[in-house]
């Protein structure tokens, strides 16, 4: 891993996910193509990592490999320290229930649930008891600043608000590791912009993060940004000090 | 030029001397652009000698002058002023652009790695917006006008990032289509046109 600079994230803190030479391919002999060939990726508590590449490159993919919802080829994910592939389909699912959560590009949240139900579910399927459940929930919508459309149905949300409800779902309870694909990519610019102000703040009180997006506006939230083309890291960027950008920065 | 209309805009608010200028101007563009006193009186000459604002005497400032030389926009600045907020801002066409003639140029040359060229500079444009973005982040919602002003001019700096960024993608791949169908070859020196008559014979292996 190369490093141009300082990174504010401590490498000491603690790994949440670790992807080790993860490699995949579509079909076989001839005619196989390679999403990815031998990718290295780790995301500490506190960090947050931006995958960027053309369309084709291959970040959508490392989003589901690890998120455990695609079977690399070869390489090893681990999540929480727990090594997928010597997991069952069980203990995958369960890893997903607790430990990861996932934003996508349109919300994916279910219509005929309450924001609060929709952050509920995946500790309602944790076997989590009603109301301790509820008030995690209710936790992780404060965490976001819309405690107050709890009882909302994702119809009466706005676009911005529900990418926020799905924030929520992807970091109640125990969940600490966010996977973002494209996470602005239905909103418009402000929107988007307050929707990764509440990721990055997630991230910042302990969650780690992987946001997959092909803008660089959007990339620039994240600590460190990780580039990938046909299926390779070609580079990786880490943030340096703004004292060398803006000269006297004089905060009004 | 912005700084000499916008401290004329900013006279248009009421008469200043020097160093209050300065620190107006600094306050409304979140100290991005620094100006020094030299900078800012040069500007009140020229702008004293068009006509455009007028030396106050003393005993029209009154007793709290303190000595300093304020100054005070005239009629002729006041509607230069309008003209200058209701007009778009030239953007003289093909400004040197240092990058752009940095890409241009190693295109040209053998043995240049230009996706590498392309990769390093977006590495360093990609860290600069991070770092404005993580300033933003920090800034918050605007809660005063001067903050207002500041993240406009942030967010400026993050579009024009960006739009770096985009360039460097495109011409990435714009460089690997042209190197596919053989258009990205380097130009070597044109040297004098060689003289008429018979090609040295070659002496073959």
């Amino acid at each position: 891993m190369s490093n141009f600079g300082m990174s504010n994230v401590d490498t000491n803190s603690e790994v949440l996910l670790q992807l080790d030479g993860i490699s995949m391919q579509y079909g076989k002999g001839e005619t196989a193509v390679t999403a990815l060939s031998g990718v290295d990726l780790t995301v500490h508590a506190g960090e947050l990592v931006a995958i960027m590449g053309a369309s084709g490159s291959g970040k959508s993919t490392l989003l589901t490999i690890a998120g455990g919802l695609t079977t690399p080829t070869s390489g090893e994910v681990i999540v929480e320290g727990q090594w997928l592939s010597t997991a069952s389909a069980a203990g995958i699912a369960a890893l997903r229930r607790r430990t990861l959560g996932f934003v996508f590009q349109d919300f994916n949240l279910i219509p005929a649930l309450s924001a609060l139900e929709n952050v509920m579910l995946p500790l309602d399927l944790d076997g989590w008891k009603r109301n301790r459940a509820r008030s995690a929930a209710m936790d992780a919508l404060r965490s976001v600043e819309l405690e107050n459309r709890a009882h909302h149905f994702p119809d009466e949300l706005s676009g911005g608000q529900q990418q926020r409800i799905a924030i929520a779902r992807a970091v109640v309870g125990t969940r600490r590791i966010i996977l973002a694909d494209e996470p602005t990519g239905a909103l418009d610019s402000t929107t988007g912009e307050v929707v990764l102000r509440m990721l990055r703040k997630r991230v910042d009180a302990g969650a780690g993060g992987v946001l997959v997006t092909h803008d660089a506006r959007h990339a620039a939230w994240a600590d460190r940004i990780v580039f990938l083309r046909d299926g390779r890291v070609v580079d990786e960027s880490v943030g340096h000090s703004v004292d060398t950008l803006l000269v006297p920065v004089v905060r009004p | 030029m912005s700084v000499r209309q916008s401290l004329l805009a900013i006279l248009d608010q009421g008469p200043c001397y020097g160093y209050q200028l300065r620190s107006e101007f600094d306050r409304r563009t979140g100290s991005t652009w620094p100006l020094n006193v030299g900078q800012i009186y040069n500007t009140l000459d020229r702008l004293a000698r068009d006509g455009l604002v007028e030396k106050l005497d003393a005993h029209d400032v009154g007793p709290d002058s303190a000595g300093q030389i304020y100054f005070r926009i005239t009629e002729a600045g006041r509607s230069q002023v309008a003209s200058w907020l209701g007009s778009p801002v030239e953007r003289t066409v093909a400004t040197r652009d240092e990058l752009a003639i940095k890409l241009a140029i190693a295109v040209t040359l053998p043995g240049v790695d230009i996706a590498r060229v392309i990769q390093v500079q977006r590495a360093a444009t990609l860290q600069n917006l991070q770092e404005l973005t993580k300033t933003k982040n920090a800034t918050g919602d605007p809660e005063t006008s001067e903050n207002l002003a500041w993240l406009l001019i942030v967010d400026s700096l993050i579009f024009q990032a960006e739009a770096e960024v985009r360039w460097l993608d495109h011409s990435e791949a714009r460089l690997a289509r042209a190197a596919a169908t053989g258009h990205a070859a380097p130009l070597p020196l044109v040297t004098e046109i060689p003289k008429r008559g018979r090609p040295a014979k070659v002496v073959s292996a």
